[in-house]
């Protein structure tokens, strides 16, 4: 009898109690994700140490970072805008040729080489930083410096990860090599179930080569999948900045030559104890990720 | 069949296909060079790892390597079978939970009619574009102040939640029929035995990719363990690997040891993923954005 009275109540509002499956979800959403990134917005407007109670100074910070801090304008940002200029769209475009080509060639080849492609994205991060290090090492024992030196291209090693000149371009490198990851298989998933049928009528309506099919009817045909690895090139471009720091051992990188946003806030922030300075870094991050997802959202949506 | 039309999925080898060889070869290898790398370096003996010029392949492969690194304790004492105790126990739970929470939500969002859904799962797409390195600090306040620092729960609950999954969880079950669901709710079944008979069973490809997922970012954190614990005998294998590979350079022997941990990380992803890749490929046909 209770029972039913119950489920009678329940029933008016919504018999299918959709809050009741969210709710988990929402919960931790909210708590690790939502609060603190408003934590971060509040905490931009502060001076803050970790210790002692923030204490409110408007933008401050944001003043600061755009008119006093030499490190930012000087390192940070060219080195943010230079990386994520080449490995954003870099791999974005070198995803979307790769799952093109793959996607023309029978089932089991193109299996085993998406393996292989897929293969570097699964090693985020730390795991193979080992590789690197002993590949780029200082001394003539590192791979490159042996290979170099017998080829008889250079005459002393060199000291790869520790050179601010060689740094950036390494950094960029192993970042594109660890790039295609969900985005790309999703633009693979994308380009083969296009429907066969538009290409032939493409031809007939006389498109004339690849190029032409490419820009007119693959990507048109697959805006979604484009949108969704546009948004994860963007993502793990800033995600795994912190490259730099795991390359050469050190935060701040050689003359700050690898420095990108994501080492700036946690210098700031680990290192120094500026968390409300910090926060401002990360809030500008946000932004700068949200801005350009909508960026390429526009360019990829706009036909429809 | 189109005369010049480009031919997807094609379902055997013809000569045209050739140029895309040439490129694709050569890329997947340089690709996978770093990957085999590491396998034949942590096989090397000693005298190999010294050897001058650096050999690629190892001439005399040995499990020294492995045998060193599971003998070899830290310096508080602590055996390595305990990190990566601590790795398979996080591990498993951030599966277990993201998984189960995601199913729940991505169901809600997907199969029911309520007044916030869209809402919801707008802002869901949103979060797609964070990116959690921006808010350690953040984090870090906020673990404290629930006072989980030093516990299982720092590793376990700010992995939990992950809105990619539940967003491609849910781009999956909008191409499943509602017809299936609808016909058990006539039969006056609830919605969590809907969730549990019909939905979860139909939608275990995109599980299996959120397994994959959700497992990447757990087994390959260092975050977790570097920031909210500080008890070394709560930290990860993830993070113990992060330790050895920082003072390599000047440390010959610690390389075979570095390269040996590097291939237990890695190892798993790659099973998993050649196990569960046809899942893979089904689940994100359904991924875009419109």
């Amino acid at each position: 009898m209770l029972e039913n009275s119950v489920e009678k109540k329940t029933r008016r509002r919504n018999p299918d109690r959709p809050y009741a499956f969210l709710l988990p979800y929402l919960l931790l959403f909210t708590i690790f994700i939502v609060i603190p990134v408003v934590t971060a917005m509040v905490l931009s407007l502060t001076n803050f140490n970790g210790l002692q109670m923030p204490k409110f100074i408007g933008l401050k910070n944001y003043v600061n970072l755009i008119t006093n801090d030499d490190v930012f304008m000087q390192h940070v940002l060219p080195n943010t805008i230079l990386f994520s200029l080449i490995v954003g769209p870099g791999g974005y475009i070198l995803s979307f040729l790769l799952a093109w080509m793959l996607a023309q060639i029978p089932k089991v080849p193109r299996t085993v080489l998406a393996l292989l492609i897929y293969s570097p994205s699964m090693t985020t991060g730390i795991a193979m930083t080992v590789v690197w290090t002993v590949i780029f090492s200082g001394d003539q024992t590192g791979y490159l410096n042996n290979i170099l030196m017998q080829l008889g291209l250079i005459f002393s090693p060199i000291q790869w990860l520790q050179s601010p000149e060689y740094l950036m371009p390494i950094m960029i490198i192993v970042s594109l090599w660890s790039s295609m990851g969900l985005g790309f298989l999703a633009m693979l998933a994308g380009v083969l179930n296009i429907d066969p049928t538009l290409y032939e009528a493409a031809y007939v309506d006389g498109i004339r080569n690849k190029f032409q099919e490419i820009i007119y009817i693959t990507i048109p045909s697959m805006r979604p999948q484009m949108v969704f690895g546009a948004v994860m090139a963007v993502v793990n471009t800033f995600q795994n900045a912190a490259i730099g720091v795991l390359l050469s051992g050190s935060n701040p990188t050689p003359n700050y030559a690898g420095q990108l946003l994501v080492n700036h806030i946690e210098d700031y922030g680990i290192i120094r104890y500026e968390m409300g300075y910090a926060s401002a870094v990360s809030v500008v991050t946000l932004l700068l990720v949200y801005w350009i997802s909508k960026l390429a959202w526009r360019i990829f949506g706009e036909n429809d | 069949m189109a005369l010049g039309g480009t031919r997807i999925n094609p379902s055997r080898f013809d000569r045209r296909q050739i140029p895309f060889y040439i490129i694709l070869i050569p890329l997947a290898i340089f690709m996978i060079l770093p990957i085999i790398f590491i396998f034949s370096h942590s096989f090397k003996p000693l005298d190999e790892l010294f050897a001058f010029p650096p050999t690629f392949f190892p001439q005399k492969p040995t499990l020294e390597n492995f045998k060193n690194l599971f003998s070899t304790t830290t310096e508080n004492g602590i055996p390595i079978s305990r990190y990566i105790f601590n790795s398979v126990v996080v591990t498993v739970a951030v599966m277990f939970f993201n998984i189960l929470i995601s199913t729940m939500a991505a169901f809600a969002l997907s199969k029911m009619k309520f007044k916030m859904k869209n809402i919801i799962f707008e802002i869901n797409t949103i979060a797609l574009m964070f990116v959690s390195t921006t808010v350690t600090i953040p984090r870090y306040l906020l673990i404290s102040k629930l006072h989980i620092v030093n516990t299982y729960f720092a590793h376990i609950l700010p992995l939990i939640s992950m809105p990619v999954g539940v967003f491609l969880i849910k781009q999956f079950l909008d191409q499943v029929p509602d017809s299936l669901i609808e016909a058990a709710k006539v039969d006056g079944a609830s919605s969590f035995y809907i969730y549990r008979k019909i939905v979860l069973p139909l939608i275990r490809p995109a599980i299996a990719t959120v397994a994959i997922l959700s497992f990447q970012v757990v087994w390959n954190n260092i975050e977790t363990s570097s920031l909210y614990v500080n008890d070394e005998t709560l930290r990860t294998f993830a993070f113990y690997m992060s330790t050895l590979t920082s003072n390599i350079g000047n440390n010959v022997a610690g390389q075979g040891m570095a390269a040996a941990a590097t291939l237990i990380m890695f190892l798993p992803n790659l099973i998993m993923f050649i196990v569960l890749q046809s899942n893979v490929m089904n689940t994100m046909a359904y991924s875009g954005i419109k």
